[in-house]
């Protein structure tokens, strides 16, 4: 218990004395993780908008596979973006395992089928009427599709967050793809799980703090934003 | 000119619009009359094309738009204007909801700025326009709705139960909104109430639309004093209806049997003819005293069974061989001394009868 409790409050001298290791791994998490998600929606949106508002057949059931995506475990994202970009994998050519470009491609497929499924939740949200309303205006399928949008965004922003949020907690497809590369791929989740392992609970705790407050702040915008 | 021709709607299983055909013409104000659910939300939805029907053709000035793909219908949209039953704001304030129609249609921001605070001030709410939307009643929002319909300067307006959320001053004033834009600028209104009484208040043409059957077509006299049916009839507050046979008639003034009570009536059919009566319970008048000459044709003596207060009005079943249900002034009845299960004697017009020939199985 005193070991914990000592860890803490190193962990606390760690953060208030601003050290050069936890703020580049903090940093480095949010780069990648914001990337990500900002990626990943410029992806996710438009493709959650064309599902709907087009019709076509098999709508359903790829919405049903998007859905069950939603809890795509992390080892298996990153499991999917290492055969992808390991050496013998169709874009090993392009050397981005155990690089961060890497560690944010992992990321953008764990979080776009979450993404696309907000995105569409956000656009169901958007009453009959108004779509309609917006149509007998006189809008075009472009202005229709802005409108709608434009009448979902404090929703749609809400499935960006919660994007974000899964993000930057993943710990399997950053380890695989990344490799915990000290001063280069290493972010706060794979630190934590290596310094524990160490018996660094210092450098843990303070890093699951870091993260634990990144985590509030996440969940305080969404939910400003889900008040608008 | 708008023009449906055996046009019918089918969601899903249920047929809401059946064989509808039907012609508005250029300027008119045409109104449905019908029930919730009757099918006139899905008319006007047919005309805005936000519908294809499942049958039938659909033409506007002359352009079959039922055909159309969903692109070339957005340059024959934008000359219509809608405004749903329960209009919905969008996001933004109330300048930004009556000026997104404009936009759409590339207007300059210049005339925007212009054409908004007009069409505020048209239906009242003017000094409104850095409001949220959102915040709005239902009467203002539906007048916000109706601003943003008439800011695109439509050559047909749809309105969808205009008025159904708007007190009664709010009413008269998007009512004679109606008329001066149908006066001012000859646009044609396409409306659809069950309000009886606004159906005959504004419409140069009434259709009356009963379970997605258009039962008859016409102006409000002919609709309200000449229903076509007993459907109709029943649905513009026609509360009278007997069947009978033509007695005798003389010159156009016949007697007609109605479970042995004679009836005068004007009509042309011949003796022997079987009929169906109508008259509206406003064109009963009563009498009490003894030796007042009416001069009306038919005069009855017969007991108050039922009195209904109707605000101003009272509605009284009064038996008088047949059930007759009149209509008259609370003020009225009280100076007539009318009470309930009284004696009185009441009269109406030959003429106030209208006399359609029955035919077997006949249904709307």
């Amino acid at each position: 218990m005193n070991e914990v409790i000592e860890g803490i409050i190193q962990a606390v001298q760690l953060i208030v004395s601003l050290d050069e290791e936890v703020l580049e791994i903090t940093a480095r998490s949010l780069l990648i993780s914001l990337s990500a998600t900002l990626i990943g929606s410029a992806i996710a949106i438009p493709i959650g908008g064309f599902i709907h508002f087009k019709e076509f057949g098999g709508k359903r059931g790829l919405v049903t596979i998007i859905q069950a995506l939603y809890a795509l475990p992390t080892v298996l994202a990153g499991l999917l973006v290492f055969l992808l970009l390991s050496r013998s994998g169709p874009f090993g050519f392009l050397r981005l395992m155990f690089t961060p470009t890497g560690m944010v491609i992992g990321q953008i497929v764990l979080i776009i089928p979450l993404m696309i499924g907000m995105t569409l939740i956000a656009l169901s949200g958007v009453s009959r009427t108004k779509q309609d309303t917006v149509i007998s205006l006189g809008a075009s399928e472009t202005q229709t599709v802005i409108t709608i949008v434009k009448e979902a965004r404090f929703a749609i922003l809400g499935g960006v967050i919660l994007g974000f949020g899964r993000a930057i907690s993943e710990v399997g497809a950053a380890m695989m793809i990344g490799g915990n590369i000290r001063g280069y791929t290493r972010v706060l989740t794979t630190a934590i799980a290596l310094e524990t392992s160490m018996g660094n609970l210092s450098l843990s705790i303070a890093l699951g703090l870091i993260l634990l407050a990144i985590a509030t702040v996440v969940t305080g915008i969404l939910f400003l934003v889900q008040e608008r | 000119m708008i023009e449906f021709e055996h046009v019918v709607m089918n969601f899903g299983e249920k047929e809401v619009l059946k064989d509808a055909s039907f012609t508005i013409q250029k300027g008119e104000i045409f109104t449905f009359i019908g029930p919730s659910g009757s099918g006139k939300t899905t008319i006007l939805r047919l005309i805005d094309m936000l519908e294809r029907p499942t049958r039938g053709s659909i033409s506007i000035d002359g352009t079959i738009v039922s055909s159309l793909k969903d692109r070339d219908r957005i340059p024959l949209r934008r000359k219509m204007s809608m405004v749903f039953q329960k209009p919905s704001p969008l996001r933004g304030t109330v300048y930004d909801n009556v000026a997104i129609g404009l936009i759409f249609r590339n207007i300059s921001h210049d005339e925007i700025k212009a054409r908004v605070p007009e069409a505020l001030e048209l239906v009242g709410l003017k000094g409104y326009e850095d409001r949220k939307a959102g915040t709005l009643s239902g009467g203002e929002m539906q007048r916000v709705a109706i601003a943003r319909a008439i800011s695109t300067k439509p050559d047909i307006l749809l309105l969808d139960e205009p008025t159904a959320n708007l007190d009664p001053v709010s009413t008269e004033k998007i009512e004679n909104l109606i008329f001066s834009l149908k006066e001012r600028f000859g646009i044609t209104v396409v409306l659809s109430t069950h309000d009886m009484v606004q159906g005959q208040r504004l419409a140069d043409r009434i259709a009356v639309i009963i379970d997605g059957r258009i039962g008859q077509i016409g102006t409000s006299k002919e609709i309200f004093y000449h229903p076509m049916n007993r459907a109709v009839a029943n649905m513009v507050g026609v509360e009278n209806i007997f069947e009978g046979i033509i007695a005798k008639n003389e010159e156009g003034l016949a007697s007609i049997d109605v479970d042995g009570t004679s009836i005068i009536a004007t009509t042309a059919f011949p003796p022997g003819t079987p009929v169906v009566l109508y008259m509206r319970p406003e064109d009963i008048t009563f009498h009490v005293r003894d030796g007042v000459k009416s001069s009306a044709r038919n005069e009855f003596t017969g007991m108050i069974t039922k009195v209904l207060p109707m605000g101003p009005n009272a509605r009284l079943k009064v038996d008088a061989g047949i059930t007759l249900t009149a209509v008259i002034t609370q003020r009225s009845y009280e100076e007539l001394d009318l009470a309930l299960g009284k004696e009185t004697k009441l009269a109406f017009k030959a003429s106030a009868i209208h006399v359609v020939e029955r035919k077997p199985s006949k249904s709307v």
